[in-house]
Formats: C-alpha cells, structure tokens, sequence
C-alpha cells in the first residue's frame, strides 16, 4: 500500500506538468486542427533558457536566494518561448492554413527537429544539471512521502490552470478563442480578429510550456535537447485521453496519465511476472494513446473541435 | 414490385429528430421526386440510405434486401448509386477517370492481377476503359475525356457525377439536387436527360427544389417537412395538397 | 540532349542500363569502396521510399513509423540467420518471412488504426514505431531475444551455396569486392520493387488509392471498400519495409535498435517529400539525394579543418538541422517536391487553381 500512495503522489505531480503541455496541444488542436509537433521543443527550449539564465545568474551573484535565481530564469523563459511560439505560428504555420492536411503536419515534424538541433548545437549534447537551488526537504504524508518541489509544482499548476480557465470562460479573448475553435469562418464575420486569436493561443500555450520545461527540468535535476520530445508525445497523448480540444479535458488527461504511468511503472513488475520492467514506462503512454484513439477516440470528456462536414 | 423499401425510418442526431416515422417506395422503372423547403430532412434520408448515416429506427430495402446501417460501398454494389449534392468529383483526376473509379464494382483485379497484367487483366481494363468511354459518350461528355474534372464547367461536372455514378451499374439512381445552380435552359436539358435515363433501365430518385422540373420529370412525388412526410402521389396531386402548400408558403395546416 | 533521348527511348534505357552495370566500378574508382557501400545504402533506401511512397504517396496516409517494418525484418533474419538462436537458414526462406512478418504486422497495426484523421494515424503509427524500438532495445531479459541494446551481429550475409556476397571475389581476373556484388542484389531488389509500384499505380488498385486520396467519402459512395484498399496499402507499404530490413541485416551484418528509431522514419518521409510525393523518379531521387549528401557533409568537416584548423561544427550534427529546414523550406514554397508528377502540382496548387476556376465561372457554385 505504501507504494501505492507514493506513485500516486509522483503521478499527480508528473501529471500536473503533462496537463500543462497538453493544453498547448488542446488549444491549437481545437482551433487549427494541427498537432503543433514543435510544442514538446518549446517545453525543452522554455528549460534550456531558463537553466542558461540561472547559470548565469548563478555566476554573476551567487548570493541571492535560490528560489529568486530560478525567478529569474523563468521569467526569461517564459517571455523567450512565447515569442517562439508566435514566430512559429507566423512564419510556418500561417502560410500553411489553406494547404492540404500533409503539408502543416511536415512542417511542424521539421520545426521540431530544427529546434532540437538548435538547442544541441547551442547547448551541446550533454545532459544540464538543474543546480540544487530550490528547497530539497520532503513531509511524510499517509506514509509516503511528499518533497516541498512536488507540492509547489502541483500547486503551482493548478493556479496556472486556473488562471487559463478563467481567461478562457469569462474574458473577451476567452470568448474569441472558443468562438475561433467552433469555427474560423463565421468567428471572423462576427469580427473576431482570428489571426490575433491564433497568435494569442499559441503565445499562451507556449508561456504555459515554457513553465512545464522549467518544471521538469527543476524536479529531475536535468535537462536535456531531446526531452522535449517524449514529452510532447506524452502530453499529446494525454491530451487526447481527455479530449482534444477540450481545455478541461487536456488537464484531466494529464492527471490521469501522470498518474497511470507511475502506478504502472511501479506495479508492471508484479503484473508481468518480471518479463516486464518499469524501463518500459515511456510505453504506457504509446498504447494509452493507440486504445483511445481506437476505441473512445472522442476521449473521456469529449473532443471540442468545429466540425468540418 | 418496390424496387426501394424505406420503412418507418427515423434519425436521431442528439436530441433533433431530423426524421421522424418515414415511409416511402419507388417502384422499378419510376422517376421519384422527393421534395420539401429546406431542412426538411431530404438529403439526410438520401444519407441514411445510401449508408452514410445510421439509421436510429427503421429499415431500407433495396429489393427486399436490407441496406440500412450498411457501408456505403456495401450499398453500392447491391445496386443503389448516388451524386452528391455539392459535387464530389476527384478533382485532379481526369473525366475518363473519374468513371473508372465508378467501374471499381464491376471489376475484380487484384493485386496480383494488377502486378502480373495476365490477359484476363488486361481485358478487364480494356473492358474499364470502353465502358467509361461508352457513359462519357451517354453524358454528353465524350471529348472531354482527358480534362481534369476540377476543370469542367459547372453543367459538365453534375453529367460527370451521373456517369461515375451510372458507371457502377446502378438499379436505382439518387441523385442530389441534381439542376442546382443551373439556368433554365440547361435544367430542359437536365429533364430530358432523364427521362433518357430512365429509359435505359435505371429507376431514379431526386432530391430537387425546382418544382417545375419535378412535376414534368417525375412520375411520383414524396413532401417531407420537419422530418416527416407529409404528403405522396401523383405530381398534380401533391402540388394542390394544402398541406405542402402550407408547408412552403407557412402557415397553419 | 535530353529531347534526344526523350526521342529514343530505347536508346536512353540502354544507356541508362549501362550507367547502372558500371556505376559501382566508377564510383570506386573514382571516390573509393567507401564509397561504392553508400550507394549500396542509397538502393537500400531507394527500396524503403517505394515502399513508403505507397501508403503516404498512393493511399495518401502518414505512416510517422514506417521503420518499424524495416526493424521487423531485418530483426528477424538476424533470429534465422545468426548465431544467436543458431538458425542459419537461408535468404530465400528468410527475406520472404521477414516480409511476410511485416505485413502481417502491418495489417495489425492497420485494422484498428487506418479510420483514423490524418494527423492523428501519424501519431498513432509514431507511437507504434517507437513501441517496437523500446522492445528490441528492451527484450534481452528475462530471456534474451534481442540482445537489448548491444544489438545482434554475425549476421549471416546473403549467399547462394558456397558463394557468399560478403567476400570478394574474382571474376575475369577482376577483383570484385562485397560492395559491387550487393550492390546488383540490390539493384535487382528496387528495380522488382519499381516494377510493382508502376504496375499498382496505373491499375484498379492505384485508382482506387487515388481516388481515396482525393475524397474518401465521395470514394467509398462509389463502392470503394476504403477499410480494405487502405489496409491494403499499408500492408504492402510494410511488406517491401521488411524486405529492405532482411536485406540490410545480411548486408550490414550487425543490427541494433538505434539503427530504427523515429528518426529513420523521418527521414525516408522526408526522401518522398522532397523527392516528389507518389511520384517514382521523385522518390528515387530523394532516396539518392538524402543518402548521399550526408556522406558528402563529412567532407564539410574537413574542409573546416584544413581552413580553421580545426572543427567548428560537427558536420554530423548539422545534418537533421538542415534536413528539418529544408523540410520546412519545402512545405512553404514547393510542397509537391523536388520532382513531382503534374498531377501533384495540381492537387497541392489546388488553391491558385480554386480561386482560378471560380472566378472563371458565371454561375454561384453551389455548397
């Protein structure tokens, strides 16, 4: 039992960080039908700044408190990747709006693999290490135990989606973007500045990836050019668990496949009869995926993506 | 003998019955109208037909042999073929071709026929070709064979649906608002062509707007509005019915 | 010079025929064995792209891990054909299981997967590929099957009797070294897989892929059984991927699951993108093209070295970022590659062509 609470608690924070990626995901999904492939390098890239920044800092006034050190670094991060994210909507996938399905998808692969190798070249081929900068202590908590890392992550992640939740439901660019999501067409004739809509969404999807690098890299000690790319794949996946498209159904997905992941890569020895070991953990995510698409490819709370007859 | 049973069917979508409790037969050899202002349900009962759509309640029969909630392509080989309503031509393929691909029912080749090219496969598509030709020729379209169907004139693209359609050797033929968009003219063309259709042994359903047309063309005329039917007959029958009148010109029944 | 031929085509295929025999010759004594191995890589490739060019460039559907058939093959020559298990049955009954073996993966993956939207069948067939790599870089516990990560080697190279391609032998008083000799093997393999792609794509089958390609809905309502031509694509898409990884085990005589990660998929999409989507001589030419200008790329590290002294940029690392740029490059401005069939042009400028047409027509197009 005690492990059973333990990967419940892991789950819950790795899943926390999937939902914020997934909503990236969800929200181009919902209004362009793109998988935006170059989301997963952005959450890498919002990691990679952040830890030059802090390098930086680090050297040029070792004395300030940690926690204001990783400030710093993310509130570069965060204003970098959002510009990414616009220059990528801007310079390959607006031109591309009107072309055949293929042709976004490929340039979004590509996007992908130039911002891999950007960062390899930039930064080198060796994993960074995250510096030791923010509170290591742990609580016991019904017999496991939580660190201080894990629960300001959670916490955090919920005040951001929160804060997502409400921009979407109850402002006016909220309003535009559900509107945009239902259709381009008539959101336009209605005088929705739609461009501004798209650009708005990926700029917002890309601050809250920028957030999930930095997240990750500070809970796993390390980061790295290729991490963006299991990731993304995990929180696409996660997405489409609870619905692509759908802003609730991207933050439930990412709980639930957090939380998936960790039980069954604490549980997969047992359940196997050891054939199988948690080093098949980034699998779960793969066949999670495949069964959802097959079999509920609406996802669990149901997809929200116009409707093109 | 009823060539095309619909028995009581009704379609669902969420909590809008876009047909409700429809009933209706063609007879083999008949041209039949189906009519009726717009939204009244008559080309989502062309696609819970054709296989398209599920149908929630109900059964369609195409010469006793159930076709409802069947894929389309199931659909078309037992014989009931169809144009669409905003016309779905493979627009970068050529006319000629277009109706090749209507011919896929008829032919059997494999893969392994395709690869090996034995005489047996040669001789189905030489077979493919001719007959392709031969319904080009029957539209009216015979020297517009190697034109890409994206290029065609608006009149030439709807004859080109038909001969893709007729190309899978259809007993019964939909066609889906067929004159749309045509000036009168070319609609007295349309309606003769028609009426040649049938005589080549091809029984007709239509879906049109053009009251005109359907009351020269069509032996029997089906009213649906709000999902139901509400009227059947004769041409002249059904157009003097005060509920049809009520139902395109409003007002209570 | 080029109407010339176009004139004769006999002639030209004959010249052609020749270039082909002689190629390996010139090229090794031109640029050295090194050399002669990459073109022998190149047909390799040119045979997975055919293969790919079915199901993206035919049937029109994003197979994101394509490699996974090329693993599957060549993983199971290296179980029939190595010490490993100590089966050393021979290539002709191993490359067609191996084939065999793919397409019936293919079929699997296909049946639940292919009624899937574009984008999402490109994840799904991502996620398979890498499904499969974790496996064979995983299964070498609790009973070794793939040897993990270390991968499988004295593979058994392909040998008719005691005539085994891996040594060199002499001919005429010739010395023809392993190199040459698979690559006419090879040679022979894409020229059989050429033949088949241009018999399916101008016959029933390769209408029917067109014609789905073009508007499923509108394919199927013509009596398309769109489920089975699909699967049918993708089945034979597979088959010919684990022809290629049979004859790239026994060629290479090691195999290890890095050789088939997602990047490989990616880069023989890339091969028919640029080359020129459904479009054979397009599709060999990218196959060509991305082959051999990485190997050309390592001379960009010498040039360095001579002029600077020494390398500033590891010319292997700049590889898949120029790759990834031209992929973008491409999709903006010449979407339909680098050699595309007219027809191609056409479905990817079906915009211009749109806006063209309609205000070209009097009448309101209807829907």
């Amino acid at each position: 039992m005690d492990i059973f609470i333990q990967q419940l608690i892991n789950g819950l924070v790795l899943g926390s960080i999937y939902a914020l990626v997934a909503l990236g995901y969800t929200m181009v999904y919902g209004i362009l039908e793109l998988i935006n492939f170059a989301h997963g390098e952005v959450t890498m890239m919002g990691a990679m700044v952040a830890l030059a920044v802090i390098g930086a800092l680090m050297g040029v006034a070792p004395d300030l408190p940690g926690i204001v050190i990783v400030l710093g670094g993310v509130l570069v991060a965060v204003p970098v990747c959002m510009l990414l994210g616009f220059g990528i909507e801007r310079l390959a996938y607006r031109p591309l709006r009107n072309a055949p399905r293929l042709a976004p998808l490929i340039t979004a692969i590509g996007l992908s693999i130039v911002l891999q190798n950007v960062a390899m070249l930039i930064w080198g081929r060796q994993y960074i290490a995250f510096p030791p900068l923010l509170p290591q202590d742990s609580h016991a908590l019904f017999g496991a135990h939580v660190s201080t890392l894990q629960l300001f992550i959670v916490a955090l992640s919920i005040v951001v989606m929160l804060g997502l939740w409400f921009t979407v439901q109850k402002t006016r660019l909220g309003r535009a973007m559900r509107a945009t999501a239902q259709s381009r067409e008539v959101a336009a004739l209605m005088g929705v500045n739609v461009n501004g809509v798209i650009a708005a969404t990926f700029v917002i999807g890309s601050a809250l990836a920028a957030l999930a690098g930095v997240m990750v890299s500070a809970y796993y000690g390390l980061a790295h050019y290729y991490m963006g790319f299991l990731l993304g794949l995990k929180a696409f996946s996660a997405a489409v668990l609870g619905g692509i498209g759908n802003i609730a159904g991207a933050m439930l997905g990412g709980l639930l496949l957090g939380v998936i992941e960790a039980l069954g890569a604490g549980y997969i020895g047992d359940l196997t009869g050891g054939f199988l070991g948690s080093n098949y953990q980034d699998v779960f995510a793969f066949f999670i995926l495949i069964l959802v698409l097959v079999f509920r490819p609406s996802g669990l709370l149901g997809e929200r993506v116009a409707s093109r007859a | 003998m009823a060539l095309l049973e619909v028995d009581r069917v009704g379609k669902q979508f969420g909590g809008l019955a876009a047909l409700d409790d429809v009933s209706l037969s063609v007879r083999q050899g008949e041209i039949y109208g189906l009519i009726g202002p717009n939204g009244a349900g008559k080309t989502t009962l062309f696609n819970c037909m054709t296989g398209l759509y599920s149908v929630s309640a109900g059964a369609v029969r195409l010469e006793g042999r159930a076709v409802h909630n069947r894929p389309p392509h199931e659909v078309v080989r037992h014989g009931f073929a169809r144009t669409f309503q905003n016309i779905r031509l493979f627009a970068n393929m050529s006319a000629l071709e277009n109706v090749m691909v209507g011919r896929h029912v008829c032919s059997r080749a494999s893969v392994l026929g395709a690869v090996l090219r034995g005489a047996r496969t040669r001789a189905e598509e030489a077979a493919i070709r001719q007959r392709a030709q031969e319904l080009l020729h029957f539209v009216g379209l015979e020297r517009k064979g190697r034109a890409l169907a994206g290029h065609l004139a608006y009149g030439e693209q709807r004859r080109l649906e038909i001969a893709r359609a007729l190309a899978t050797e259809p007993k019964l033929l939909a066609l889906d608002e067929p004159v749309a968009g045509m000036n009168p003219s070319e609609r007295r063309q349309m309606a003769e062509f028609f009426l040649k259709l049938r005589d080549s042994g091809v029984t007709l359903l239509l879906i049109e707007h053009d009251v005109k047309l359907v009351m020269g063309v069509c032996d029997r005329v089906a009213v649906l509005d709000y999902g139901k039917k509400i009227a059947e007959g004769a041409p002249d029958a059904v157009q003097r019915d005060p509920a049809v009148i009520a139902a395109y010109l409003g007002g209570e029944v | 010079m080029l109407d010339f031929l176009r004139a004769r085509p006999r002639l030209a295929l004959i010249l052609v025929a020749v270039l082909l025999a002689a190629l390996p010759f010139l090229v090794g004594a031109g640029l050295g064995k090194s050399w002669v191995r990459v073109l022998d890589f190149a047909l390799l490739y040119v045979m997975l792209a055919l293969g790919l060019n079915i199901v993206v460039g035919y049937a029109g559907l994003l197979d994101l891990g394509y490699v996974a058939f090329y693993a599957l093959g060549a993983y199971l020559y290296a179980w029939l054909a190595s010490p490993h298990f100590g089966l050393h049955l021979p290539f002709w009954a191993v490359l067609p299981l191996g084939a065999l073996l793919a397409g019936v993966f293919g079929v699997l993956l296909g049946a639940p997967t292919l009624r899937l939207r574009g984008d999402y069948l490109a994840i799904v067939t991502l996620g398979f590929g890498e499904i499969i790599r974790i496996f064979m870089n995983n299964l070498d516990a609790p009973i070794n099957i793939t040897n993990g990560p270390q991968g499988m080697n004295l593979i058994d190279p392909i040998a008719f009797g005691g005539f085994a391609l891996s040594k060199t032998h002499k001919f005429f008083g010739f010395a023809v070294s392993n190199a040459h000799l698979y690559y006419y093997l090879f040679l022979a393999f894409v020229l059989v897989v050429m033949f088949v792609a241009l018999r399916l794509q101008d016959s029933r089958i390769g209408r029917a892929w067109a014609a789905i390609r073009e508007d499923e809905v509108a394919a199927s309502a013509m009596g398309i059984n769109t489920r089975n031509v699909k699967l049918l694509a993708f089945a034979m898409g597979a088959t010919f991927g684990g022809l290629a990884g049979g004859l790239f085990a026994a060629f290479q005589g090691f195999i290890s699951p890095e050789s088939f990660g997602l990047m490989e998929s990616i880069m023989i999409l890339c091969m028919i993108v640029l080359g020129g989507m459904g479009h054979i001589p397009g599709v060999i030419l990218g196959a060509v093209l991305l082959t051999v200008l990485p190997e050309a790329l390592r001379y960009v590290g010498d040039w360095q070295r001579a002029m600077l002294g020494h390398v500033a940029v590891d010319p292997a690392d700049l590889r898949m970022l120029l790759f990834g740029c031209a992929l973008i490059l491409m999709m903006l401005f010449r979407p339909e590659g680098l050699w595309p069939s007219r027809q191609r042009k056409r479905e990817l400028h079906a915009a211009d062509e749109v806006a063209e047409h309609e205000s070209a027509s009097v009448y309101d197009v209807r829907g």
